[in-house]
Protein backbone atom coordinates (compact mmCIF):
# COMPACT_ATOMS: atom_id res chain seq x y z
CA UNK A 1 0.00 0.00 0.00
CA UNK A 2 3.11 2.05 0.47
CA UNK A 3 3.68 3.00 -3.16
CA UNK A 4 0.14 4.63 -2.99
CA UNK A 5 1.70 7.93 -1.34
CA UNK A 6 1.92 9.84 -4.62
CA UNK A 7 3.37 13.45 -3.95
CA UNK A 8 3.80 15.39 -6.66
CA UNK A 9 -0.05 16.45 -6.19
CA UNK A 10 -0.91 19.87 -7.20
CA UNK A 11 -1.96 22.21 -4.37
CA UNK A 12 -1.62 19.41 -2.20
CA UNK A 13 -0.04 21.53 1.20
CA UNK A 14 -1.98 19.30 3.92
CA UNK A 15 0.09 16.10 3.59
CA UNK A 16 2.52 16.49 5.44
CA UNK A 17 2.55 14.81 8.57
CA UNK A 18 -1.56 12.94 8.44
CA UNK A 19 -0.94 11.54 5.06
CA UNK A 20 -1.05 8.32 5.86
CA UNK A 21 -2.29 5.89 2.75
CA UNK A 22 -3.00 2.79 5.49
CA UNK A 23 -5.02 4.87 7.59
CA UNK A 24 -7.02 6.29 4.52
CA UNK A 25 -7.62 2.74 3.08
CA UNK A 26 -8.76 1.76 6.38
CA UNK A 27 -10.91 4.58 6.59
CA UNK A 28 -12.49 4.02 3.68
CA UNK A 29 -13.12 0.56 4.50
CA UNK A 30 -14.63 1.55 7.47
CA UNK A 31 -17.17 3.84 6.06
CA UNK A 32 -18.01 1.36 3.19
CA UNK A 33 -18.53 -1.47 5.97
CA UNK A 34 -21.00 1.57 8.24
CA UNK A 35 -22.83 2.35 4.58
CA UNK A 36 -23.48 -1.54 3.84
CA UNK A 37 -24.69 -2.28 7.03
CA UNK A 38 -26.95 0.55 7.07
CA UNK A 39 -28.14 0.07 3.83
CA UNK A 40 -28.80 -3.48 3.88
CA UNK A 41 -29.93 -4.03 7.92
CA UNK A 42 -29.47 -7.93 7.59
CA UNK A 43 -26.81 -9.80 9.42
CA UNK A 44 -26.65 -13.25 7.79
CA UNK A 45 -23.14 -14.89 7.36
CA UNK A 46 -23.85 -15.17 3.79
CA UNK A 47 -25.00 -11.65 3.06
CA UNK A 48 -22.26 -10.05 5.33
CA UNK A 49 -19.76 -11.84 3.21
CA UNK A 50 -20.93 -10.26 0.29
CA UNK A 51 -20.69 -7.18 1.92
CA UNK A 52 -17.14 -8.11 2.51
CA UNK A 53 -16.19 -8.86 -0.85
CA UNK A 54 -17.90 -6.11 -2.38
CA UNK A 55 -15.78 -3.41 0.20
CA UNK A 56 -12.42 -5.20 0.04
CA UNK A 57 -13.13 -4.66 -3.73
CA UNK A 58 -14.55 -1.38 -4.12
CA UNK A 59 -11.36 -0.60 -2.13
CA UNK A 60 -8.72 -2.37 -4.38
CA UNK A 61 -10.61 -0.28 -7.22
CA UNK A 62 -9.89 2.82 -5.43
CA UNK A 63 -6.42 1.86 -4.72
CA UNK A 64 -5.89 1.45 -8.50
CA UNK A 65 -7.16 4.79 -9.43
CA UNK A 66 -5.01 6.28 -6.64
CA UNK A 67 -8.08 7.74 -4.81
CA UNK A 68 -7.52 6.90 -1.39
CA UNK A 69 -5.60 9.98 -0.16
CA UNK A 70 -6.67 12.48 1.75
CA UNK A 71 -8.72 14.16 -1.09
CA UNK A 72 -10.54 11.06 -1.62
CA UNK A 73 -10.89 9.48 2.37
CA UNK A 74 -11.09 13.66 3.66
CA UNK A 75 -10.32 12.05 7.56
CA UNK A 76 -8.47 14.92 8.33
CA UNK A 77 -10.91 17.37 8.56
CA UNK A 78 -13.56 14.85 9.66
CA UNK A 79 -14.19 17.15 12.54
CA UNK A 80 -13.59 20.43 11.36
CA UNK A 81 -16.36 19.89 8.73
CA UNK A 82 -19.24 18.83 11.34
CA UNK A 83 -18.27 21.89 13.25
CA UNK A 84 -18.61 23.72 10.02
CA UNK A 85 -22.24 21.92 9.16
CA UNK A 86 -24.27 23.71 11.49
CA UNK A 87 -23.27 27.45 10.36
CA UNK A 88 -23.50 25.98 6.93
CA UNK A 89 -27.23 24.98 7.52
CA UNK A 90 -28.37 28.03 9.14
CA UNK A 91 -26.90 30.07 6.37
CA UNK A 92 -28.85 27.88 3.49
CA UNK A 93 -32.02 28.34 5.94
CA UNK A 94 -31.35 32.34 6.15
CA UNK A 95 -30.96 32.14 2.14
CA UNK A 96 -33.98 30.17 1.80
CA UNK A 97 -36.40 32.49 3.54
CA UNK A 98 -34.94 35.69 1.15
CA UNK A 99 -35.05 34.12 -2.74
CA UNK A 100 -38.42 32.69 -1.36
CA UNK A 101 -39.80 35.76 -0.64
CA UNK A 102 -38.33 37.62 -4.03
CA UNK A 103 -39.81 34.79 -6.01
CA UNK A 104 -43.10 35.20 -4.88
CA UNK A 105 -42.60 39.56 -4.16
CA UNK A 106 -44.93 40.92 -7.18
CA UNK A 107 -42.00 43.62 -8.05
CA UNK A 108 -39.74 40.98 -8.17
CA UNK A 109 -36.60 42.50 -6.76
CA UNK A 110 -33.72 40.59 -8.15
CA UNK A 111 -30.61 42.41 -9.64
CA UNK A 112 -28.56 39.29 -11.07
CA UNK A 113 -25.06 40.03 -11.21
CA UNK A 114 -21.70 37.57 -12.43
CA UNK A 115 -18.68 38.56 -10.70
CA UNK A 116 -15.40 37.56 -9.06
CA UNK A 117 -14.72 36.50 -5.90
CA UNK A 118 -11.16 36.12 -4.01
CA UNK A 119 -10.60 32.40 -2.32
CA UNK A 120 -8.55 31.91 -0.43
CA UNK A 121 -8.16 28.10 0.32
CA UNK A 122 -5.07 26.31 -0.82
CA UNK A 123 -5.89 22.83 -1.72
CA UNK A 124 -8.40 21.49 -4.40
CA UNK A 125 -10.69 19.50 -1.50
CA UNK A 126 -11.11 23.29 0.20
CA UNK A 127 -11.64 25.13 -3.00
CA UNK A 128 -14.53 22.72 -3.81
CA UNK A 129 -16.08 22.56 -0.12
CA UNK A 130 -16.10 26.65 -0.76
CA UNK A 131 -17.75 26.04 -4.12
CA UNK A 132 -20.59 23.52 -3.17
CA UNK A 133 -21.27 25.74 -0.52
CA UNK A 134 -21.91 28.98 -2.34
CA UNK A 135 -23.81 27.07 -4.50
CA UNK A 136 -25.86 25.23 -1.78
CA UNK A 137 -26.59 28.54 -0.83
CA UNK A 138 -29.59 29.89 -2.28
CA UNK A 139 -29.21 33.34 -4.25
CA UNK A 140 -25.39 32.26 -5.23
CA UNK A 141 -24.29 29.66 -7.99
CA UNK A 142 -20.76 29.15 -8.35
CA UNK A 143 -20.33 28.98 -12.27
CA UNK A 144 -16.08 28.94 -12.50
CA UNK A 145 -13.35 28.65 -10.21
CA UNK A 146 -9.60 29.60 -11.48
CA UNK A 147 -6.56 29.31 -8.68
CA UNK A 148 -7.52 31.84 -5.80
CA UNK A 149 -10.68 33.39 -7.75
CA UNK A 150 -13.75 32.22 -8.23
CA UNK A 151 -16.61 33.18 -10.46
CA UNK A 152 -20.13 33.53 -8.80
CA UNK A 153 -23.55 34.39 -9.69
CA UNK A 154 -25.62 36.27 -7.62
CA UNK A 155 -29.38 36.70 -7.53
CA UNK A 156 -29.36 40.40 -6.11
CA UNK A 157 -26.95 42.52 -4.36
CA UNK A 158 -27.29 41.42 -0.87
CA UNK A 159 -26.06 37.79 -1.77
CA UNK A 160 -23.41 39.33 -3.92
CA UNK A 161 -22.47 41.48 -0.77
CA UNK A 162 -22.63 38.41 1.32
CA UNK A 163 -20.39 36.44 -0.96
CA UNK A 164 -17.78 39.42 -1.04
CA UNK A 165 -17.72 39.99 2.71
CA UNK A 166 -15.95 36.45 2.72
CA UNK A 167 -17.09 35.18 6.07
CA UNK A 168 -17.98 32.04 4.22
CA UNK A 169 -14.93 31.59 2.89
CA UNK A 170 -12.86 32.32 6.19
CA UNK A 171 -14.52 29.57 7.65
CA UNK A 172 -13.92 27.22 4.94
CA UNK A 173 -10.45 28.06 5.10
CA UNK A 174 -10.55 27.32 8.70
CA UNK A 175 -12.13 23.69 7.71
CA UNK A 176 -9.05 23.31 5.72
CA UNK A 177 -7.31 23.56 8.33
CA UNK A 178 -3.88 24.66 7.37
CA UNK A 179 -2.66 27.39 9.39
CA UNK B 1 -46.41 12.76 22.49
CA UNK B 2 -47.19 10.92 19.22
CA UNK B 3 -49.86 13.60 18.12
CA UNK B 4 -47.55 16.58 19.00
CA UNK B 5 -45.01 14.15 16.49
CA UNK B 6 -47.23 13.99 14.22
CA UNK B 7 -48.49 17.57 13.96
CA UNK B 8 -44.87 18.73 13.99
CA UNK B 9 -43.80 16.38 11.24
CA UNK B 10 -46.74 17.63 9.25
CA UNK B 11 -45.71 21.10 9.39
CA UNK B 12 -42.33 20.33 8.04
CA UNK B 13 -44.00 18.21 5.08
CA UNK B 14 -46.43 20.74 4.32
CA UNK B 15 -43.63 24.08 4.68
CA UNK B 16 -41.16 21.51 2.63
CA UNK B 17 -43.95 21.47 -0.29
CA UNK B 18 -44.25 25.18 0.14
CA UNK B 19 -40.64 25.63 -1.11
CA UNK B 20 -40.65 23.13 -3.52
CA UNK B 21 -43.84 25.01 -5.51
CA UNK B 22 -42.20 28.09 -4.58
CA UNK B 23 -39.30 26.73 -6.32
CA UNK B 24 -40.76 25.44 -9.38
CA UNK B 25 -43.54 28.59 -9.58
CA UNK B 26 -39.61 31.26 -9.48
CA UNK B 27 -38.26 28.66 -12.62
CA UNK B 28 -41.32 29.89 -14.46
CA UNK B 29 -40.88 33.46 -13.22
CA UNK B 30 -37.38 34.40 -13.51
CA UNK B 31 -36.10 35.75 -16.34
CA UNK B 32 -33.40 34.05 -17.62
CA UNK B 33 -31.36 30.61 -17.35
CA UNK B 34 -28.46 31.74 -14.48
CA UNK B 35 -30.84 33.53 -12.27
CA UNK B 36 -33.53 30.58 -12.67
CA UNK B 37 -30.66 28.13 -10.99
CA UNK B 38 -31.67 29.80 -7.35
CA UNK B 39 -35.03 28.89 -7.32
CA UNK B 40 -34.00 25.51 -8.25
CA UNK B 41 -31.75 25.62 -5.10
CA UNK B 42 -34.85 26.07 -3.02
CA UNK B 43 -35.96 22.62 -4.26
CA UNK B 44 -32.82 20.92 -3.23
CA UNK B 45 -32.08 22.55 -0.25
CA UNK B 46 -35.02 23.73 2.44
CA UNK B 47 -37.54 21.89 0.29
CA UNK B 48 -36.39 18.27 0.46
CA UNK B 49 -34.46 19.15 3.39
CA UNK B 50 -37.93 19.57 5.86
CA UNK B 51 -39.72 16.80 3.72
CA UNK B 52 -36.50 14.42 4.77
CA UNK B 53 -37.04 16.04 8.06
CA UNK B 54 -41.00 15.37 7.97
CA UNK B 55 -40.64 11.99 7.26
CA UNK B 56 -37.48 11.40 9.55
CA UNK B 57 -40.68 12.20 12.22
CA UNK B 58 -42.96 9.83 10.42
CA UNK B 59 -40.81 7.12 10.42
CA UNK B 60 -41.12 4.53 13.19
CA UNK B 61 -37.73 1.76 12.06
CA UNK B 62 -34.18 2.89 12.78
CA UNK B 63 -33.64 1.72 9.29
CA UNK B 64 -35.50 3.57 7.89
CA UNK B 65 -34.50 7.16 9.41
CA UNK B 66 -31.11 6.44 8.90
CA UNK B 67 -31.34 6.06 5.22
CA UNK B 68 -33.64 9.47 4.87
CA UNK B 69 -30.40 10.74 6.34
CA UNK B 70 -27.85 9.16 3.98
CA UNK B 71 -30.22 11.09 1.64
CA UNK B 72 -30.39 14.40 2.83
CA UNK B 73 -26.25 13.83 2.95
CA UNK B 74 -26.02 12.61 -0.35
CA UNK B 75 -27.96 15.57 -2.26
CA UNK B 76 -25.65 17.81 -0.28
CA UNK B 77 -22.97 16.99 -2.36
CA UNK B 78 -24.93 16.14 -5.56
CA UNK B 79 -26.71 19.38 -5.70
CA UNK B 80 -24.34 21.67 -5.79
CA UNK B 81 -21.91 19.51 -8.02
CA UNK B 82 -25.07 19.20 -10.49
CA UNK B 83 -25.83 22.91 -10.13
CA UNK B 84 -21.97 24.04 -10.85
CA UNK B 85 -21.50 21.55 -14.06
CA UNK B 86 -24.89 23.26 -15.14
CA UNK B 87 -24.30 27.00 -15.12
CA UNK B 88 -20.14 26.19 -16.09
CA UNK B 89 -21.88 24.51 -19.42
CA UNK B 90 -24.05 27.32 -20.11
CA UNK B 91 -21.22 29.77 -19.54
CA UNK B 92 -18.83 27.85 -21.86
CA UNK B 93 -21.20 27.65 -24.17
CA UNK B 94 -21.31 31.32 -24.08
CA UNK B 95 -24.71 32.18 -22.60
CA UNK B 96 -24.50 35.68 -21.39
CA UNK B 97 -26.51 36.24 -17.86
CA UNK B 98 -29.60 38.65 -18.40
CA UNK B 99 -29.25 41.93 -16.49
CA UNK B 100 -31.59 44.22 -14.74
CA UNK B 101 -32.46 47.46 -17.34
CA UNK B 102 -31.03 50.30 -15.63
CA UNK B 103 -27.56 48.13 -14.83
CA UNK B 104 -27.25 46.68 -18.39
CA UNK B 105 -27.03 50.51 -19.59
CA UNK B 106 -24.48 50.84 -17.22
CA UNK B 107 -22.42 48.46 -18.69
CA UNK B 108 -23.49 49.13 -22.14
CA UNK B 109 -20.75 51.80 -22.37
CA UNK B 110 -17.73 49.45 -21.40
CA UNK B 111 -18.48 46.93 -23.80
CA UNK B 112 -15.48 44.24 -23.50
CA UNK B 113 -15.88 40.95 -25.15
CA UNK B 114 -14.41 38.94 -22.08
CA UNK B 115 -17.42 37.07 -20.38
CA UNK B 116 -15.98 37.02 -16.98
CA UNK B 117 -15.95 40.78 -16.68
CA UNK B 118 -19.65 40.92 -16.38
CA UNK B 119 -21.26 43.24 -13.93
CA UNK B 120 -18.52 44.40 -10.40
Amino acid sequence: MAELGNDGGAGEGGGGSGYRPVIHGVGLCLALALCWLLLSGYFQILLLSLGAVSILFCVWIAMRMDLIDHEGVPLHITWAVLRYLPWLLWEIVKANLDVAKRVIDPSLPISPSLFNAPVSQKTDLGQTIYANSITLTPGTVSVDLDPGVILVHALHEGAADGVLEGEMDKRVTKVEGLN
Amino acid sequence: MAVILDILSWFLLIGGSAFVIIGAFGMWRLPDFYSRLHPAGLTDTMGAGLILLGLLLQSEAFMVGIKLLMIAVFLMFTSPTSGHATARAALAAGLRPWQAPEEAKKLADENDGGNKDGAA
